[in-house]
């Protein structure tokens, strides 16, 4: 465990700033215009800063913590815990997001609404910062929910066409349904351990793995970290959401948002991991998405697509690491993580670019680009190396920390290694295959004459870049102050680490070298390969998961709507038909298993004139059934309300009395005032219909006499009444306690009480003008 | 309803079920009545007079329209609960203030609010119900 050291420290003001900024960003965007991606990145990058200041300490194995209360009844607080593993994030997140600014202050010009884009992109940033950097599990639940917003906001930025709605909406239920797992997995997480504060939660790592909830709680996480992170079988959304600006998918589906499902499961893992069902669940979902990423990476000719289809690989192979669950293997997913971000970063920056400059994203008609683009040309080739993981890049380190990680797994090994090196031949070839067809080969055929991008559209690529290949030259900062501290989070355990970019001669390096073999061999032979995947996959792949989820979408609305006009079919019978069918199953089943009728009740003596009263009511009552005149029926429900308020009366509660008897009052001549309208009263049930009114009324009726008699002898708790008499006068200084409790004691329920009446009254007035415009409108 | 007899009843009948609802708010406290009640003994006055003279004439005599009650009530209860943030104490909570040896309260006002509320509830729903054709305000 790290040593948690706790300072006091305002680690959360630099996300309350950039929430503020969001909010800022579309005034700043009007007045500033071009220069607003210098602007709004300053504060991003001051962030960045400030936290790389921080990696000092934290480089000494310290872990800062500081917590506000929100709801502290239910353990819910905003807490802000920053060790390694969310200070990496935090310098990915700032970083990143400065240069995707700067970049985006260039290439939104001239598009529609871009200040609300800023806002958005902004917005997304500060609920990443927030997600990692919250100590609890359900303030970091909310800020992941932020971001699944975010980012439907995001891809869906081109409204108005219908592929960008339909692929928000696609990556919004996707990831909202695992937030919703994930949300599960936290509070049956609090159940065992009856806490939320991820610090508190590391020492319950025993605890939580041997409860019988574990595997519920590890299969809930992992649907929410799998879905976040497109992990098969939840994929498809991301090539998806490429429909989104591109600025989105740097920094989003690329950099960061989607590693938030990485970043759980390695914050988890150490309460989590380490057990079977993790490493099987993280290695199998892992090797699937990392093989068939790079094997559809391979078939796109959609730039972008290339793009996504290779994150996914990426984060396949990030699942599958952190699933091996061994030091090294850590070590290698938090250094590829690293490397990832950078490249993958910079290759959509430069699509995006590319796309500005020719007009196209489409690989077939893109070619020889070296020659008008040379900047971009330069950058994209360090970037293209440094995923196909050649030297002196970091992703050489990378791919080496991997293959070595894989290569001391016991048991499954061989496996790995083989799917795992297959995909990075697929890697190779895919980046020979950009880096050849676009920037090299015969000029291409674009729709738009090429020629080179301004300062601004290559800084933000050109540094990722460069750090690409300073971080492989002098890795030793990265290794002490970053990636130590993150592995010894994960591993919750001090681990220091040393990164070199050159290891010796040994088996690793030869892996290495057989892999970009392998890949320039597919590269070389591509014109026969490639298009007997593209027909392989037409025979084979025609389950898309994509379609099939619409599908399931559509069938569910459909169902939804079948069902809403069942119960709810617009007829006022079929609702109280339901409504008191359902209550009265319900009740039923309850007073069976538990009794109503006390055996040991006795019957007080009644006065005569009570007996009177109810021997009257229920006259009135079975004239109210039986009679064939409207008027009657009521008058005489009024007489059964009447000898209800007397009852009242009798027994005291005379305020109850006099509202029963004016509200009766008010109610019957209300009621002739309806029938007054009504037509001619005539029979239109059939006998069956009548029937079946007859026994729901009576085993209604029967579920509210039941529940009186059991509400008599069932006192669980001590009667309240005595508190209300006691200090009706002392605290409500009212001698009417019925009326003090409705004005002072309980007024948050009258207020709700009158609140219904004002809406029941606004629903009667709706009601009847609604056929007078009608009406009206008719003539 | 054109009875000479309920529209001349109604013109004393309607001034004493407002005294008479004003004096059940008001000593609501301390013995049986309250805004509630007082809130329905106004409402019977003002729909026994809708019932004998129509209802434009009778909403056209009211200074505020039911509908303005309505939301009045509303306010001044959800208004009344606010007083007691000022004295640190959770919202609704009582507040009791001592005027020439009167004790006036946030409760107090809650009870106008109700009273007032019942009394426009009431009212739109009569009027609704009482008149269809007829475009009022």
């Amino acid at each position: 465990m790290a040593d948690l050291k706790i300072y006091e420290m305002e680690l959360y003001l630099p996300i309350a700033a950039i929430f503020l900024l969001a909010f800022l960003a579309p005034f700043i965007q009007k007045r500033a215009g071009s220069a607003a991606g210098w602007i709004l990145a300053l504060l991003p990058a001051f962030s960045f800063f400030y936290y790389l200041g921080l990696s000092i300490d934290i480089g000494f194995g310290v872990a800062i913590y500081e917590s506000f209360a929100w709801i502290p009844s239910l353990g819910i607080n905003f807490s802000f815990y920053l060790d390694g593993l969310s200070l990496l994030f935090l310098l990915l997140i700032t970083s990143i997001g400065a240069l995707v600014l700067v970049y985006a202050g260039y290439y939104m010009k001239g598009y529609a609404l871009n200040d609300r884009f800023y806002m958005y992109l902004i917005f997304f940033m500060a609920s990443m910062m927030g997600l990692v950097l919250s100590g609890n599990l359900i303030s970091m639940f909310v800020f992941w929910e932020l971001t699944s917003v975010s980012s439907f906001m995001l891809i869906g930025f081109f409204h108005e066409k219908p592929e960008s709605r339909s692929a928000a909406l696609q990556a919004l239920l996707i990831t909202v349904l695992g937030g919703l797992a994930l949300l599960a997995g936290f509070v049956l997480i609090n159940q065992i351990t009856g806490t939320y504060e991820i610090i508190d939660l590391l020492s319950q790592r025993d605890a939580i793995q041997s409860s019988p909830f574990y595997f519920t709680i590890l299969l809930l996480v992992l649907a929410g970290a799998f879905t976040k992170s497109a992990q098969f079988p939840f994929h498809f959304w991301l090539p998806n959401a490429m429909a989104g600006p591109t600025p989105v998918s740097a920094f989003l589906h690329s950099a960061t948002m989607v590693k938030a499902g990485i970043y759980l499961l390695m914050r988890v893992a150490p309460l989590l991991g380490g057990t079977l069902a993790w490493k099987t669940g993280l290695t199998t979902i892992g090797v699937i998405t990392m093989f068939l990423g790079a094997y559809f990476a391979l078939t796109q000719t959609d730039l972008k697509k290339v793009l996504a289809y290779t994150t996914i690989s990426a984060l396949g192979t990030l699942v599958l690491l952190v699933g091996i669950d061994t030091k090294e293997s850590i070590k290698a997913a938090i250094i590829f993580l690293v490397v990832h971000s950078l490249y993958k970063g910079s290759l959509f920056m430069l699509a995006g670019s590319i796309d500005k400059k020719t007009g196209t994203r489409n690989l077939k008609q893109l070619g020889g680009l070296s020659k008008t683009m040379p900047y971009t040309t330069f950058v994209a080739l360090v970037a293209l190396f440094s995923m196909a993981g050649l030297p002196p890049f970091i992703g050489f380190i990378g791919k080496e920390l991997i293959y070595e990680a894989k290569v001391a797994v016991p048991g499954t090994a061989n496996f790995l290694l083989y799917t795992g090196m297959l995909s990075n031949v697929l890697m190779v070839a895919v980046s020979a295959h950009i880096a050849w067809g676009v920037f090299f080969g015969k000029k291409g055929n674009t729709p738009l004459q090429p020629s080179e991008t301004p300062f601004r559209l290559w800084l933000g690529p050109g540094v990722l870049a460069l750090l690409s290949l300073l971080l492989a030259i002098f890795p030793s900062f990265l290794a002490e102050n970053i990636v130590s501290p993150a592995i010894s989070a994960v591993r919750a355990s001090d681990i220091n680490v040393k990164i070199k970019l050159w290891h010796g001669f040994n088996l690793v390096l030869l892996l290495s070298f057989i892999t970009v073999v392998c890949g320039i061999f597919i590269f070389v032979f591509r014109n026969t390969i490639i298009p007997f995947f593209v027909k392989a996959n037409g025979l084979l792949v025609r389950f898309r998961f994509a379609d099939e989820f619409s599908r399931l979408i559509d069938n569910f609305l459909i169902f939804t709507k079948k069902k809403t006009n069942f119960i709810q079919g617009g007829i006022q019978r079929i609702y109280l038909l339901v409504i008191f069918i359902v209550t009265s199953l319900f009740v039923w089943y309850q007073l069976f298993y538990t009794g109503f009728w006390n055996t040991s009740y006795e019957f007080g003596v009644m006065p005569f004139y009570a007996v009177g009263l109810v021997l009257i009511m229920i006259a009135a009552t079975l004239l109210t059934v039986i009679t064939k005149s409207r008027l009657t029926a009521i008058i005489s429900m009024g007489v059964v309300g009447w000898g209800i308020a007397l009852i009242f009366a009798f027994y005291g509660a005379v305020d109850l009395a006099i509202t029963q008897i004016m509200v009766e009052t008010l109610v019957v001549v209300l009621f002739v005032m309806v029938v007054y309208h009504l037509p001619v009263f005539k029979n239109f049930s059939s006998k069956a219909t009548r029937v079946r009114d007859a026994i729901v009324a009576i085993v209604f009726g029967g579920f509210m006499t039941g529940l009186t008699l059991k509400a008599d002898y069932l006192n669980m708790y001590p009667a309240i009444s005595e508190f209300y008499n006691q200090n009706s006068l002392s605290l409500g200084k009212g001698r009417n306690i019925v009326n003090v409790i409705l004005v002072d004691f309980r007024a948050m329920d009258t207020m709700g009480e009158v609140l219904v009446l004002v809406i029941a009254a606004l629903g009667v007035f709706s009601l009847m003008r609604l056929k007078i415009i009608k009406s009206k409108k008719a003539n | 309803m054109n009875s000479k007899i309920i529209q001349i009843a109604a013109r004393f009948i309607k001034p004493m079920f407002l005294l008479i609802s004003l004096l059940v708010l008001y000593r609501g406290h301390n013995l049986p009545g309250g805004g509630f009640i007082g809130g329905l003994l106004a409402a019977a006055g003002y729909i026994f007079y809708m019932m004998a003279y129509g209802v434009k004439s009778t909403i056209k005599k009211m200074w505020i329209k039911p509908f303005r009650l309505m939301a009045m009530g509303l306010l001044l209860a959800f208004i009344s609960g606010f007083f007691a943030l000022f004295a640190n104490a959770p919202y609704m909570a009582g507040q009791w203030i001592s005027v020439f040896g009167v004790k006036l309260g946030t409760p107090t006002l809650f009870d106008l609010g109700v009273y007032f509320a019942v009394v426009g509830v009431l009212l739109t729903i009569m009027m609704s119900i009482l008149d269809k054709q007829e475009k009022w305000d």
